[in-house]
């Protein structure tokens, strides 16, 4: 009789030891888990693909060197026509196109932009804004970017289609990765941004 | 500037537009030594917000920022 009560005793003992044990290790594993997510950098990852034009290389700039200024962890991958944006010498003749464009400061029917010379004259209208209102230009937030750190990736096949090679690309960028390289370092970003 | 903190640099980013006062900031942050006390002036009205989200982001201090005569002015602390 008293061996039976022992024993089923030491059961609840157990029982009720391993339930704290387990309930004390969970409640450390999320406190380390909380505390890891919290001190290690916050990260941002856009894909640059859509276009390869002047908007679209300033909202991938503007957003990865402001990113790198408040001590974000960045990277840029450049695929497609997104990749023109990486071409040497490309920085300064980036365009703007007023072709399908209904929000441009001066609306102008499609069928009036689809003229030849209406992509240049925006453009050079659009520059005469930025250089008048000393908003930073693509080839210095490029070169912003390249200091601070931030992974400006070109995309391995888009630089095979387009027939590429790495000394075509301006200088200070890592060698050209695949999708699977971006995807693992966007697998842990806090921000992933298509453009 | 009110407080008892003196200025060891002063950034003047006056002119400059979004995200270029926050850039400079970081650059000239980064140059400096803990516990030394940057002023950045701005004609940006944006800057206002942005360098509070940018003290909150990075830790460094936000000692003080106003607002004068379409000047914004703002004292940061290095903290690290």
């Amino acid at each position: 009789m008293a061996t039976t009560l022992d024993k089923s005793l030491n059961d609840l003992i157990e029982a009720k030891v391993k339930e704290l044990l387990d309930q004390r290790v969970e409640s450390l594993v999320e406190e380390k888990l909380k505390k890891e997510k919290e001190s290690r950098k916050k990260r941002l990852a856009i894909a640059v693909v859509s276009k390869g034009t002047i908007e679209t290389a300033y909202a991938a700039l503007i957003l990865a060197t402001t990113a790198a200024a408040l001590e974000m962890e960045v990277g840029v991958y450049f695929s497609f026509f997104g990749l023109n944006i990486l071409k040497k010498g490309n920085q300064d003749s980036l365009k703007v196109v007023p072709l399908g464009n209904p929000a441009m400061p001066v609306s102008m029917p499609n069928i009036v932009s689809v003229l030849p010379g209406m992509t240049a004259l925006a453009t050079m209208m659009m520059k005469r804004e930025i250089r008048k209102k000393k908003i930073a230009t693509v080839p210095e937030l490029m070169e912003i970017a390249i200091e601070s750190g931030v992974k400006l990736w070109p995309c391995q096949m888009a630089m095979d289609m387009f027939n590429l090679k790495k000394e075509d690309l301006i200088d200070g960028l890592p060698d050209a990765v695949g999708a699977a390289t971006f995807l693992e370092f966007a697998g842990d970003a806090d921000i992933t941004l298509f453009i | 500037m009110a407080g008892t903190a003196k200025v060891d640099q002063t950034l003047d980013c006056k002119g400059l537009l979004c995200p270029l006062p926050v850039i400079r900031t970081k650059q000239a942050i980064d140059k400096m030594s803990i516990g030394q006390v940057l002023e950045m002036i701005s004609t940006d009205p944006g800057s206002m917000a942005d360098m509070q989200a940018w003290s909150k982001r990075t830790g460094h201090e936000l000692i003080e920022q106003r607002q004068e005569d379409g000047l914004f002015q703002f004292y940061i602390r290095k903290t690290r």
